[in-house]
């Protein structure tokens, strides 16, 4: 018998948790009506947040290489929530290449994939000319997305606001408001979620003006795979590493080095760019890597939680699911019993 | 009679320093699109060990131990790694990091000379099995085919030995079949396991056609679209070849011979 909520007040709701998670729950749920109390541990906004180390790709298909097709059929929603709700996207697609060498692995991403199309050295060149000569060949996947994280996360929290919702940073969750909780804390929630564990993650963001993307680049490679994401400013973000440790540490030597060396392979001029930030993030996961949303014991407390490395793909995906579910009783796949 | 006779499907049991191990697959756990994945593939195959790297995946105890709990909980045992040391002071700190986190006396030694290739340092390799089975370790070496190399090793007390198939995670198979042959003549009392390079069914089966006693693998299962039926897939082929080692395999003839004598075969030419 799966859990219901029990005799709680869904007027007033409270979300823990300003990540990207919790900023969906709050705006979704704010503009439905509900008066929405966002609370945060943090003095400054998104700072303990693993959000702040997306690489903010709304690329449902590409996910879907590594990922159980739930998280592509849910992602692909996910882009059209964010292409009606926030103004700041840039639906540019994605461009997976490949070095000579490693061919097979871009054939294995097509045929892990859907809605890929092939393109050519030509075809590359004109879609992204600062990757002319480079590669013989490349997959575009035309439909998917990109963002800055920074810039959106600041944008949902003001959105939120507008929506009329209280939002307080530094706040603590204890004692437990009255009314229904929604509970976002990403890895903050571990003692109430035996489960969930931590999977570590790094990334680099640089800066160079001696190249420019329009979109997401992802380097196959059969050890390091990475991802490039231009921010805008001449700003990219490398990324990401995962790897099965729940500490936040600083980065380690080695993971830089293969970013950078990964980057410097796709395109020689990340050789000058300056490094502005680099660091180590802890991505909330359940041991299917999808995320899911859970009924307290309590009765009063929704847990949504596990984002993985798809916060922001799946992020409305969840909120709506939760209004929905709090509109019509409807249970979206991603409500689950444990 | 269509009863299933167990004393003829099955192989016969592998041992391992002493023990009882149920399956002649060992698979690496890297590279699974979920633990939950890893999971399924491992109830699929029935593999009974199962390898963790140390250095990477959980350094100390402050971390991962959400993971190693999953793992814990599989019920396999595990053969922890040095994958990625690069010089013999690493491994063997790392081996000793590894059995305190694991409480286990078993490692994988890997030991790397070059990063592109990953191919072993054998030199080193000889080195840490040397101290570290001084230290108490039962030392499971991943080696080259190299005869003269696994003579070190088995002197200085491995009783495993892990010769490559082909580079890791190159999928090439047993690229060196009439060395890894030779190997097996030249060791036929030491437990020889094919260790990287697997990337088919068939691969595992030829392995253990020739009669290597099992076969350690990861990529080939970890980066399938199905990694569970992946998973299934190679335990059936381990099955067949350490089978048909186990039955005697034919060996090829020059001259095609006839399975039903033809002479005298009546309507020989009838249309």
């Amino acid at each position: 018998m799966s859990r219901k909520l029990r005799n709680v007040a869904t007027s007033s709701i409270t979300v823990v948790g300003a990540g990207i998670f919790g900023l969906w729950q709050a705006l979704v749920l704010a503009r439905a009506g509900h008066r929405i109390h966002l609370i945060d541990k943090s003095e400054k906004p998104f700072t303990a947040s693993a959000s702040r180390w997306a690489g903010a790709m709304i690329a449902p298909d590409c996910e879907a290489e590594g990922a159980p097709t739930v998280v592509r059929d849910w992602g692909r929603e996910g882009l059209d929530h964010w292409r009606a709700t926030y103004p700041g996207l840039i639906v540019n697609g994605t461009l997976v290449v490949a070095a000579a060498r490693d061919q097979s692995e871009l054939t294995r991403f097509e045929n892990m994939t859907q809605r890929a199309e092939r393109k050519d050295a030509q075809a590359l060149a004109d879609l992204e000319p600062d990757l002319a000569g480079r590669f013989n060949a490349a997959l575009y996947y035309a439909h998917e997305a990109h963002m800055g994280a920074g810039a959106a996360l600041a944008w949902l929290r003001d959105a939120v606001y507008a929506a009329g919702a209280q939002v307080s940073f530094g706040a603590n969750f204890d004692p437990k408001p009255d009314g229904l909780i929604i509970d976002c804390r990403g890895m903050g929630a571990k003692d109430d979620l035996p489960k969930l564990r931590g999977v570590r993650g790094e990334r680099i963001i640089v800066a160079t003006n001696d190249m420019r993307l329009s979109r997401p680049v992802r380097l196959l490679h059969p050890r390091q795979p990475i991802y490039v994401v231009p921010q805008g400013d001449g700003r990219f973000v490398i990324g990401a590493t995962v790897i099965e440790r729940e500490d936040a540490e600083p980065m380690t030597v080695k993971s830089a080095l293969d970013l950078m060396s990964t980057a410097y392979a796709l395109h020689p001029a990340f050789a000058e760019a300056s490094i502005i930030d680099m660091g180590a993030g802890v991505r909330p996961a359940f041991p299917d890597n999808i995320p899911r949303i859970l009924i307290a014991q309590d009765g009063r407390t929704l847990r949504v939680n596990g984002a993985y490395r798809h916060g922001f793909l799946l992020a409305p995906v969840l909120a709506h699911a939760v209004a929905d579910y709090l509109k019509t009783g409807a249970r979206h796949a991603a409500f689950a019993d444990e | 009679m269509n009863v299933r006779d167990a004393a003829i499907h099955d192989t016969s049991q592998l041992s391992l320093y002493g023990q009882a191990i149920p399956s002649r697959i060992l698979l690496g756990t890297a590279g699974y699109p979920s633990p939950a994945i890893l999971s399924d593939a491992l109830r699929a195959s029935g593999v009974g060990i199962v390898t963790v790297s140390l250095r990477r995946e959980m350094a100390g105890e402050k971390t991962g131990a959400n993971f190693l709990k999953l793992i814990s909980a599989l019920g396999v045992r595990v053969l922890p790694n040095t994958a990625g040391c690069r010089t013999v002071r690493e491994a063997v700190t790392t081996a000793h990091m590894a059995r305190e986190v694991f409480a286990t006396d078993w490692i994988k030694l890997e030991v790397i000379a070059n990063d592109d290739t990953l191919q072993p340092d054998v030199f080193g390799l000889v080195e840490a099995a040397d101290i570290l089975t001084k230290d108490g370790f039962k030392v499971f070496p991943y080696t080259t085919e190299d005869l003269s190399v696994a003579e070190r090793l088995q002197r200085v007390g491995c009783q495993v030995i892990m010769p490559w198939g082909a580079p890791i995670g190159t999928g090439r198979g047993l690229v060196n079949p009439a060395a890894l042959k030779s190997l097996r003549a030249y060791f036929p009392d030491v437990t020889l396991i094919i260790d990287a390079g697997i990337g088919t069914p068939s691969h595992a089966a030829q392995a253990m056609e020739l009669g290597f006693d099992a076969v350690l693998l990861n990529t080939a299962v970890a980066k399938a679209a199905d990694p569970a039926r992946m998973a299934a897939a190679f335990s059936a082929a381990v099955t067949a070849g350490r089978l048909g080692y186990e039955a005697g395999l034919m060996l090829p003839r020059d001259m095609a011979v006839p399975s039903t004598p033809v002479a005298g075969t009546p309507f020989f030419d009838i249309d």
